[in-house]
C-alpha cells in the first residue's frame, strides 16, 4: 500500500517527513 | 538593489502561490473529479475536463513552477542573510538555522521543479494526447505523473515549513 495513493496518507507523509528534515535540519545547524 | 530584490521577493510568493494551488488542485479537486466523471456511466464524461482545463491549468502550472524556482534562486544570490552556494550546501559549518532551514526548501522546491518539467508535464503530454502514445504507454503514463504530482503534495508540506522557517525558525 503506498501511501501516495490517499490524499490523507500523502499529508500525513508529508507531516511526518517535515518533523524529520526539522531534526536534520537543527542538528546541522547546531541549534 | 533592494527595491529589485524585494520586488523578486513578491514575485516569488506569487508564482508560489500559483504553483502550488494548482498543485493542491490538480491533487485534491481534477483526480478525484476525473475518477468520478469515469465511474458516473450516466454522467457528461470527463471529456471536457481533459479538452478545456487541464492544458490550461497545466500552462500555468510549469510556467509558475519556472518562475518560482528562477526569482528564488535570484532572491538567494542579493539576499544578504542568504547565498545560492551557502543554501544549496545546507549551511553545513555556517551554524546558520536560517541558512540551513532556506537550504532544505529551495532543495525541495528544486525537486518539486525537476518532477514538474521531467516527469509530470513529458507524462501528461501522452496522457491528454499531445504527444503520440499507446495505450500502455499512457497507463504508465498515467502512474508516473500520478506518483509525481502526490510526491510533489507531499514534498510541499516540508518545502513550505522550510520556506518560513528561513526567517521565522524551525517549529519543533
Amino acid at each position: 500500500m503506498n501511501p501516495l495513493d490517499s490524499i490523507p496518507g500523502t499529508i500525513v507523509a508529508g507531516i511526518v517527513l517535515a518533523v524529520v528534515l526539522a531534526f536534520v535540519a537543527k542538528a546541522i545547524a547546531g541549534a | 538593489m533592494d527595491s529589485m530584490m524585494m520586488i523578486d521577493r513578491w514575485l516569488h510568493i506569487v508564482a508560489g502561490v500559483l504553483w502550488i494551488g494548482l498543485l493542491y488542485y490538480f491533487n485534491f479537486v481534477q483526480v478525484p473529479a476525473l475518477a468520478a466523471a469515469n465511474a458516473d456511466k450516466e454522467g457528461p464524461g470527463p471529456a471536457a475536463i481533459s479538452k478545456y482545463v487541464a492544458p490550461r491549468a497545466l500552462l500555468w502550472f510549469r510556467y509558475a513552477a519556472l518562475v518560482t524556482w528562477v526569482t528564488g534562486a535570484y532572491y538567494l544570490m542579493v539576499a544578504p542573510q542568504y547565498s545560492f552556494m551557502g543554501a544549496f550546501s545546507l549551511g553545513i559549518g555556517a551554524h546558520n538555522v536560517g541558512l540551513t532551514a532556506i537550504g532544505f526548501g529551495a532543495w525541495l522546491g528544486t525537486i518539486m521543479l525537476f518532477n514538474v518539467w521531467v516527469l509530470i508535464w513529458p507524462n501528461q503530454k501522452k496522457i491528454l494526447g499531445l504527444a503520440p502514445a499507446t495505450d500502455a504507454e499512457k497507463a504508465t503514463a498515467r502512474r508516473v505523473a500520478f506518483l509525481a504530482s502526490r510526491t510533489n503534495t507531499m514534498l510541499s508540506i516540508p518545502m513550505l515549513m522550510f520556506m518560513q522557517a528561513g526567517v521565522h525558525g524551525i517549529p519543533f
